[in-house]
């Protein structure tokens, strides 16, 4: 096994992780952490094809990694901001309670 | 399909994984498997860190050393805390009734299982069709912070700007939505 | 005895024809004026009675007239003396083809010969005299117009019979015949025993009349032709004979003689010969005038004029002095016949029943002087019985008018005083029919029966039958001219005489029942030579023939002794109603059997009505469970078949389709529970989906 199909085996193993954590929670907080964890799983695809890819001096890949982690921030924020707010209104964060958009 | 676009000549010994990358990778993905199933959502949260600070030294393992320093800051030092402290403001730490787990938990097991196995046949499959991919670089690239602002004052300036604006206007919107808003609470 | 067929017609001798005569050219007109008369009365209403007797009486005297013309040419004809020196035979024949099927025509026309010629004369001279009678008699009755109407359409039928060249037109004439006698004696269909005896009447010549078809199809195959003279080529003309008697038809028969015997059962039906004599009887329930016009005088005579017409074909193969198959049966049926009627009469006590048996009996004699006489001996016969029975019935028809419309001659006596000319008119027509000598006619022409039975080669039996029906026929006569006429007046009104257009007809044929019988002596056998177209002189020396003076003094002997017995019996004395009769207080027990006719009609109760009556049964059967069953197994098909295509259209169809809807509907509702409002759904559906397509995408780009 290379390098690169490890790291890239256990990315996918995180990103599997995570989406499996995002779908099975109640509360809507872990299907954010799910989320987080998927975007660091498509970070660490990016950073190890950057690395064992033809061209690392071009830096494209940890460019692409850096923005990443930028948005993945702010996308948290407004996440975690809109997670509130609608505590603030149905007093729960429990995802399985949440049908208003049914039908 | 042409040559592949990994190729070792001379058919060169790959170098095999490290001892350092197992151990980083069982920490990290221990991290993650904890952060999905404990049932404190705090304890999740801490974990998450746990598996935050192992990515980044997989980035580090990887010389990547800007990312992993960024990882750090950002995704540990604001996004973990961000994390905590919102499940303090809505109350996650108090054990739901129901169990943590929803309804038909197992579908999403299955699909997410689904995907890994995809993801995987895919890795290994261009494993096997692409040999010799993904071994021993030439060098390890020399990577300087010189060089990374250079690239994001020259290259890239115009994805920075961007950035710029989208983190102004996430900035905005997480205040605005998360504000008080006097006749709604009552 | 000259055979006509052996005489040869003028055609084939190739001797130019003279033109035909007029008459003979408007022959048709005669038969066909009563029938216009009729269809015109047919449409006159009830109360317009002078007119439709008007009609009636007036086409009957011009085809009377006609006639008697077409028989003066006849007897003019007779004068011609050709060349060769013997008279032609007198026949003028006119053929009219009705139509053709490829080769075979069939062809209708008429024959103007000497028998034609006498037959015409005595059918509308008799019929006539019965018309005015009915005027009279029919008076009180409210039928009047209906009744002339039917009269004068059985005169043209009739008539039809007699001059008819073509067996078909014969037939023809012959059913028509038939359905004006069955709507006579119904004629007062509202009585239900009328309508009985018309229905037996018909059914019962009926069933004769199928063997006559037969016998015709028959002679039509073998011989192509129906017509019966056709210059040589006619069906009874010695050509076709010839190869009839050639073809052998089983049981020892000849094809000639099979025909023959078929067409003579048609006749005997027609002829109330036994055992289908059943219906005359029965038929008296008609008015009066109907049962002498057509009961005594003229549609019964048809049977006997049939056989007459056809006799070359029966007799045809005898040697000389012998005599066919067919001649031999119809001898046997006839003399039979004359017998057991004249039993039978002996016993009846209703007149009109009295004169119809006496009229199958003497029925019987025609038909038995036709097999061993020849034609011109039954047919002299025939035409003095139709003077004298028409004489007896209107006779008896004049005593019922008078007595009340009494029938039972047990209820009458005495009427010798209260009706005088009807006595005297009845007591000649009585003792023309006993055969009273010399002077009546019945005398002379029975005695030229029995001279030819006396002289028959086959056997002597039919003689001493023949005789033994003359002694009972002066019995009974006796019996009821005893009854009705002499003694003490038995019944509850007194008798008045009819009226003169009633008698005046009787007058007429009483005088020529007694004149006829000088055309027929023996000494001056007129009537016979006209028939076979020769000329005949007045000869004493006919007399002197050997055995005829001993025949006459048997049958004089023979009536006188019939007329004293009766006398003894009967004369004189009147019994009161509910009496035994006198005969019956001798011999109880014949007499029984005598006056219940022999158990007859029962037999046929049992066996033919029987039969029939089962095959009613088994076909009534038949049509309700069988065929009823087919069809209503059918329309149960058919039903099962609409219902299961129901069952198919409500469930299947129907179903179906609504089923189709429901699982529409409830897949939709399925559908939508996928929309259930919680995001995680969403979010596992997305991810499944993109892990099929990644997967997709794999698999099909690998190398």
């Amino acid at each position: 096994m290379t390098p690169l199909t490890g790291y890239l085996l256990v990315a996918a193993l995180l990103f599997s992780i995570g989406l499996g954590g995002a779908l099975t929670r109640r509360n809507a907080i872990l299907v954010l952490i799910g989320i987080e964890l998927m975007l660091n799983a498509a970070n660490l695809n990016l950073i190890a094809f950057w690395r064992y890819g033809p061209h690392p001096e071009a830096l494209t890949g940890m460019m692409f990694a850096i923005f990443s982690i930028a948005v993945a921030a702010a996308e948290a924020a407004v996440g975690l901001g809109l997670v509130i707010q609608i505590h603030r209104h149905a007093h729960t964060t429990d995802l399985d309670q949440m049908n208003r958009m049914r039908g | 399909m042409g040559h592949p676009a990994f190729s070792v000549s001379h058919r060169e010994q790959v170098a095999p994984m490290s001892f350092v990358f197992y151990v980083l990778a069982a920490v990290t993905l221990a991290g993650a498997l904890a952060a999905v199933l404990l049932k404190n959502t705090v304890h999740c949260a801490l974990a998450l860190t746990v598996a935050f600070a192992g990515l980044a030294l997989l980035y580090l393992e990887l010389d990547a050393q800007f990312a992993g320093f960024a990882q750090i800051l950002v995704y540990i030092g604001a996004v973990a805390i961000l994390i905590v402290f919102a499940i303090l403001l809505t109350k996650g730490s108090e054990t739901p009734k129901d169990g943590v787990y929803s309804k038909n938990w197992l579908a999403g097991l299955a699909i997410a299982a689904g995907v890994f196995a995809v993801l995987g046949w895919a890795v290994l499959e261009s494993a096997r069709v692409l040999p010799g991919s993904g071994g021993t670089p030439t060098a390890a690239p020399a990577v300087t912070v010189l060089q990374i602002g250079n690239a994001l004052m020259g290259r890239y300036v115009l994805p920075l700007e961007i950035v710029a604006l989208l983190l102004t206007a996430a900035l905005i919107g997480a205040v605005i939505v998360a504000m008080h808003e006097k006749e709604e609470t009552r | 005895m000259l055979m006509q067929s052996d005489l040869l017609t003028l055609s084939s001798l190739n001797v130019p024809m003279p033109p035909q005569a007029w008459i003979v050219r408007w022959l048709w007109l005669i038969p066909v004026l009563p029938i216009i008369a009729s269809g015109i009365i047919s449409l006159l209403k009830q109360p317009q009675r002078k007119l439709s007797a008007g009609l009636a009486i007036g086409s009957l005297s011009f085809s009377f007239l006609l006639s008697f013309s077409a028989f003066a040419h006849r007897m003019g004809e007779r004068a011609l003396l050709l060349d060769f020196g013997f008279n032609p035979m007198a026949r003028d024949v006119v053929n009219i083809t009705w139509f053709q099927v490829g080769a075979t025509s069939v062809d209708l026309g008429w024959v103007l010969d000497p028998l034609t010629a006498v037959m015409l004369v005595m059918v509308s001279f008799v019929g006539l005299l019965i018309f005015i009678y009915s005027v009279g008699y029919m008076e009180h009755d409210e039928n009047f117009t209906r009744f002339f109407c039917f009269m004068s359409l059985f005169a043209g039928a009739m008539l039809g019979v007699a001059i008819a060249n073509s067996l078909l037109l014969l037939f023809m004439c012959w059913e028509l015949v038939g359905l004006t006698s069955y709507l006579l004696i119904g004629f007062w269909y509202q009585r239900p025993s009328a309508a009985a005896a018309a229905k037996k009447a018909f059914l019962t010549t009926r069933v004769g009349d199928v063997l006559f078809l037969l016998g015709m199809v028959w002679l039509f195959a073998q011989t192509g032709t129906l017509l019966f003279y056709k210059g040589g080529a006619g069906a009874i003309e010695p050509a076709a004979l010839t190869a009839l008697l050639a073809q052998h038809a089983g049981l020892g028969l000849s094809a000639a003689g099979a025909i023959g015997l078929l067409i003579f059962a048609g006749a005997a039906g027609k002829s109330g010969q036994f055992p289908l004599h059943v219906w005359l009887p029965d038929a008296m329930e008609g008015p009066t005038p109907v049962s002498a016009l057509i009961h005594a005088a003229t549609m019964v005579a048809a049977g006997v004029y049939l056989i007459a017409r056809v006799y070359p074909l029966m007799a045809a193969g005898a040697h000389a002095g012998g005599s066919t198959a067919a001649l031999t049966v119809v001898t046997w049926v006839g003399a039979f016949t004359a017998v057991f009627a004249a039993l039978i009469a002996v016993a009846q006590n209703d007149i009109k029943r009295i004169l119809a048996y006496s009229t199958i009996s003497q029925l019987g004699y025609m038909m038995a002087g036709l097999g061993m006489g020849g034609v011109a001996v039954g047919m002299f016969h025939l035409i003095t019985h139709a003077f004298f029975k028409a004489l007896l019935f209107l006779g008896a028809g004049s005593v019922i008018h008078g007595c009340h419309e009494e029938q039972d001659v047990r209820r009458m006596g005495g009427l010798r005083t209260d009706m005088p000319l009807t006595f005297v008119t009845y007591a000649i027509g009585m003792l023309a029919l006993c055969g009273f000598p010399l002077l009546f006619s019945g005398f002379w022409s029975k005695d030229g029966i029995l001279e030819a039975a006396e002289h028959w080669s086959v056997a002597k039996t039919p003689f001493y039958m023949l005789v033994f029906g003359a002694l009972l026929t002066a019995f009974y006569m006796t019996r009821q001219v005893a009854y009705v006429f002499f003694g003490a007046r038995r019944g509850s009104e007194p008798a008045h005489e009819s009226p003169r257009v009633m008698t005046a007809p009787l007058a007429i044929l009483a005088f020529f029942a007694m004149a006829l019988g000088l055309i027929g002596m023996p000494a001056w056998p007129w009537f016979r030579a006209f028939l076979e177209g020769r000329a005949m002189g007045f000869d004493w020396h006919g007399f002197a023939e050997p055995g005829l003076l001993a025949l006459m003094g048997t049958s004089t002997l023979v009536v006188f002794l019939g007329l004293g017995l009766g006398w003894w019996l009967y004369g004189d004395k009147s019994p009161a109603p509910q009496e035994p009769d006198a005969l019956e207080r001798l011999a109880p027990m014949p007499w029984g059997w005598l006056r219940d006719r022999l158990y007859v009609d029962e037999l046929y109760g049992v066996t033919a009505i029987a039969f029939y009556g089962w095959w009613a049964r088994v076909a009534d059967w038949l049509d309700r469970r069988v065929w009823g069953g087919a069809v209503a197994g059918v329309a149960g098909a058919f039903h099962g078949w609409a219902r299961f295509n129901r069952f198919l259209d409500t469930n299947w169809v129907d179903g179906g389709f609504d089923k189709g809807c429901e699982e529409l509907a409830s897949g939709g509702g399925l559908l939508s529970r996928v929309q259930n409002g919680r995001v995680q759904t969403y979010l596992r559906i997305l991810a499944a989906a993109v892990v099929g397509l990644v997967a997709i995408l794999i698999w099909s780009s690998r190398p």
